[in-house]
């Protein structure tokens, strides 16, 4: 029987599927057709695997080559099922062994050497999921294939060497071509520490930066105003650094969706920083959420998942974009849904907003040079919504530094020992909240924090003055307590008292739009 | 005669002992009409074949069957029509067949048949 079974993995978002390749030889004039809704990539695959097969040594069969990619109804893209299909057609010409539950995932060259596909992490962990641990791969791609715990990765760097270790005729084979090595020709990937930037280079600014450790510590939102050249941008680049390292299963997540997004280099390595999004405001929605044609790929919340993004000129981004934000900031998930099929990416990432008080930037302080009317600064900052600002736990007015701090030299404290009291802090939430199942004070929900952190009447009364008098509302209360916990958890204190909710109010009121 | 034409010719030669020697029987060779030219028509029991026979020196240009495209095999069906017509024949089975022919003229030639292509 002129039919060969191997298997491969189709990726649905992060979500991966075993795709069983079954390949027949019919007796009839020679052609290739490949079945099971392939996109146009795969589609060319035909082409890459005859040329590859023939350079390698052992070409195609001279027949109806018929390719069947089950299940039928899951639309594949992309060139990583080459590999399979050109093992099944090679089994179903007797030229190989059987391979048994071997998962395949490789892109051709046309000289018969294995290329690096995108999307590796995830497929692989799904292979091993599925139950199938064996995988083989482009050489350049095994470093990512290992980071999958269980994952039996074998690594090839041509199409003959795969067929010779599988039974294949050595006679025929081009076993002396040796692809040069690819790896040197990419750039190293900007992961590693080189770029990050210091705390220690924002003078002054001692409220800022006190807010910043207060959002690294509980993971809350943050929102900064201010006169154009105040620093904020340089704020908000320095958040990641003061985030502690992601634990294991954290910086797979991370790394699963960095794989899909990033070019097919084969240099993805466990990415254990939080990661840091930064687009311009003219970006769409689909840019920032996901989307685009056939399925869907994750957008920049989503690649900002477990860390930071940061949207400078918040107000300047369409309300849309803004207000299409607010679902992930609620479930850290987005499903987006396109016509070849929906796919579910994590987004919780920190959220980072910096604007302008007004239009021309300067209605900061007394606002003697600022030219808007109030209508104009009004409109301006009703561009962000007031829904989208409700979770927003930190919301603080940045002010242009004075020359009596910018005179200093550098005394100011570095993100290093910053990130040891935001790493302490941290732990004293896991510790607590872990019992809740949360991580993190910006979780907390409001039930918890008038229920089993409910903290004694002298402590809030502040706050319960300011509810009483309608400056605060009944969310922003929450939002208090919430940071008050992150102050006390910096303090280590181990129940806020009333001078942690006191600076609790003043990081929520500071900022003159507060809603 | 030019050497590919000599090429074919002895390709034809060779498919039709074939056909023949798997029990078909020769009707025609090389019959021509404005639409085109059939190599073999031959029976196969109550069958019409229509055979095509392609020959190559070597695989160094592709397989001979590589060479037997959409437009040839439609070609070849309605030839097979024109065939009929032109005897006055009616014949319920019908096929049409594809031989190639692999001559480097030093060892044994290499046959294959292809049945009921398209």
């Amino acid at each position: 029987m002129a039919l060969g079974r191997t298997y491969s993995v189709a990726l649905v978002g992060l979500n991966g599927y075993i795709v069983e390749v079954e390949a027949d030889i019919g007796q009839t004039l020679p052609a290739f057709v490949i079945l099971g809704l392939p996109d146009a990539s795969l589609n060319e695959a035909k082409e890459r695997i005859r040329s590859a097969a023939q350079n390698s040594g052992i070409p195609l069969s001279r027949r109806k080559i018929t390719a069947n990619l089950i299940p039928a109804s899951l639309p594949k893209r992309g060139s990583g099922f080459d590999l399979a299909i050109a093992m099944a057609v090679l089994l179903a010409a007797n030229d190989v062994r059987p391979t048994g539950r071997k998962v395949f995932i490789a892109e051709l060259g046309l000289d018969g050497r294995l290329r690096p596909v995108r999307g590796i992490l995830p497929a692989v962990m799904a292979a091993v999921r599925a139950g199938y641990s064996e995988v083989v791969v482009a050489r350049a791609n095994v470093a990512e294939a290992e980071l999958v715990p269980g994952a039996q990765v074998r690594g090839y760097a041509t199409l003959a060497r795969l067929a010779f270790d599988c039974g294949a005729d050595p006679q025929d084979l081009a076993l002396d071509f040796e692809p040069e090595t690819e790896d040197s020709d990419h750039p190293e990937s900007v992961t590693g520490p080189a770029l990050a930037p210091d705390m220690c280079d924002v003078s002054g600014q001692a409220a800022a930066r006190r807010a910043l450790e207060v959002a690294a510590a509980g993971a809350h939102h943050l929102l900064l105003t201010g006169p154009p050249g105040a620093g904020k941008t340089m704020l908000a680049e320095r958040l990641p650094g003061l985030l502690p390292d992601l634990g294991d299963t954290e910086a797979m997540e991370v790394t699963a969706i960095h794989s899909l997004c990033s070019l097919p280099s084969g240099s993805v390595q466990l990415l254990r920083r939080p990661p840091y999004e930064n687009p311009h405001h003219t970006a769409t929605a689909v840019a920032i959420i996901g989307g685009g044609s056939g399925l869907p790929r994750p957008g920049a919340a989503s690649r900002a998942h477990r860390g930071v993004l940061f949207l400078d000129e918040a107000p300047e981004y369409d309300r849309g974009v803004l207000d299409a934000l607010r679902q992930p900031l609620e479930s850290g998930e987005l499903v987006i849904h396109r016509s070849a099929g929906s796919a579910a990416y994590p987004a919780r990432f920190q959220l980072v907003l910096a604007a302008n008080p007004c239009p021309c930037g300067n209605a900061t302080g007394k606002g003697v040079d600022c030219i808007c009317t109030p209508t104009m600064r009004r409109r301006y900052q009703a561009r962000m919504s007031g829904p989208l600002l409700d979770r927003v736990d930190i919301q603080l007015e940045v002010e242009r530094v004075s020359l009596a701090g910018f005179g200093q030299p550098a005394a100011e404290e570095g993100t290093a020992s910053i990130a040891e009291r935001v790493r302490a802090a941290r732990t004293r939430q896991l510790d607590r909240l872990l019992p809740f199942g949360l991580e993190t004070n910006a979780q907390v929900p409001g039930r918890l924090l008038r229920g089993a952190l409910r903290l004694d009447a002298p402590t809030t009364r502040i706050l319960d003055y300011a509810l009483e008098r309608g400056v605060l509302t009944a969310r922003g209360y929450d939002r208090v307590l919430r940071l008050a916990w992150t102050l006390a958890d910096l303090s280590r204190h181990d129940v806020p008292d009333a001078d942690d909710v006191g600076q609790a109010l003043g990081l929520r009121q500071a900022a003159a739009v507060s809603p | 005669m030019r050497a590919k034409d000599v090429l074919g010719r002895r390709g034809e030669e060779l498919a039709a002992d074939f056909l023949q020697a798997h029990g078909m029987r020769i009707v025609e060779r090389n019959w021509r009409c404005p639409e085109g030219e059939i190599d073999i028509v031959a029976l196969d029991g109550d069958a019409l074949v229509i055979a095509e026979v392609k020959t190559r020196k070597s695989l160094a240009y592709g397989h001979p069957f590589e060479a037997v495209g959409a437009d040839k095999l439609a070609r070849l069906h309605r030839l097979a029509a024109a065939w009929c017509h032109a005897q006055g024949l009616r014949m319920p089975l019908c096929r049409v067949d594809v031989i190639a022919v692999v001559d480097d003229g030093i060892g044994e030639p290499a046959l294959e048949h292809l049945k009921g292509v398209g």
